[in-house]
């Protein structure tokens, strides 16, 4: 319980910081980095508390899959150094600033006041639908509901994966002029007539090729 | 102090989202960070799903949990591509000089 509980706090205590730094940081690659991190020691919460399968999900799809992708955007676009402060502005003078923290905190406080506040219905636990069963093991419960009871809402995600694809592709793709691309239409619709021609070629006289 | 609830997974969502949304809010210089922030709140929610789910024991936090991952990497996704085509067009990204709504 003990080590249960040093543990919860030592890697809160790390996400908590690295998402302040992930806001603060002047520069945008360390700001993908402390993401990382943050990921990292949320998904080590999650296989604490017992969801090893979204722990690992949360590791591949994020660490492996998003924040290479943010770090790859980074990089392209060469604005990795950003000058001055980040927070300022020159076009209202820093008035942002107090307002949006006020605007936190009073989002935060609420949040408080619900956590501290709220009650579960008398009748949530009968009204469960799916327990955790403590014989399987987590990825094979899920499993066992996401294909089955859950199986149009995967294959929804599913296309909106496809839609999240082709929208990307087509968002950034671009014709360059200049350069020189095959044409299948072109090569496909050829004709015999353009391509050979036929010359009468005269005895002890040669052809000419550029006629 | 010792025995972690409910409430302190539900307490470090909170810290967690207050952070992005202030992230949001404050960021001027750089649209890729407020994407980042938008990351953020995402993982604060998942936190409170998992959270649910463990200590009321049903399985169907996880796996909104999991709906919740694919969306946030799909919106990644349109996200860079758009601040992408943004950067091609008009060589910044800095959120100040986005005003072509006059938003």
């Amino acid at each position: 319980m003990i080590a249960h509980a040093v543990f919860f706090y030592i890697f809160s205590l790390i996400a908590i910081v690295s998402a302040v730094m992930v806001t603060v940081s002047k520069n945008t690659v360390h700001s993908v980095f402390f993401l990382i991190l943050d990921f990292i020691s949320i998904s080590c919460l999650f296989i604490m508390i017992g969801a090893e399968f979204l722990g690992m999900i949360m590791l591949i799809v994020y660490v492996g899959a998003v924040a290479v992708l943010f770090l790859f955007v980074v990089m392209m676009l060469n604005v990795a150094e950003q000058k001055g402060q980040w927070f300022s502005s020159r076009w209202d003078g820093g008035t942002h600033i107090p307002v949006g923290l006020l605007v936190s905190l009073i989002i935060f406080f609420e949040l408080i006041i619900v956590i501290g506040g709220w009650k579960y219905k008398p009748d949530l636990l009968n009204s469960l639908s799916i327990n955790i069963s403590t014989e399987v093991t987590n990825t094979r419960s899920i499993g066992n509901v996401l294909y089955t009871d859950y199986i149009l809402l995967f294959q929804i995600s599913g296309m909106i994966l496809l839609v999240a694809m082709i929208g990307a592709i087509v968002l950034t793709f671009r014709e360059r002029a200049g350069v020189k691309r095959q044409s299948y239409v072109k090569q496909i619709s050829r004709e015999r007539d353009e391509g050979v021609h036929l010359v009468e070629a005269e005895k002890n006289k040669g052809v000419k090729i550029d006629a | 102090m010792l025995s972690i609830g409910l409430g302190h997974y539900l307490t470090l969502a909170a810290i967690i989202f207050t952070i992005g949304v202030v992230g949001i809010f404050l960021n001027r210089k750089n649209v890729i960070v407020i994407l980042m922030s938008i990351e953020l709140i995402l993982l604060a929610v998942n936190i409170n799903l998992v959270a649910f789910s463990i200590f009321i024991n049903d399985l169907s936090g996880q796996i909104f949990t999991l709906f919740i991952l694919t969306v946030a990497a799909a919106e990644a996704a349109i996200g860079l591509a758009i601040i992408v085509v943004y950067f091609r067009n008009s060589d910044t990204i800095r959120v100040e000089e986005i005003k072509n709504l006059k938003g």
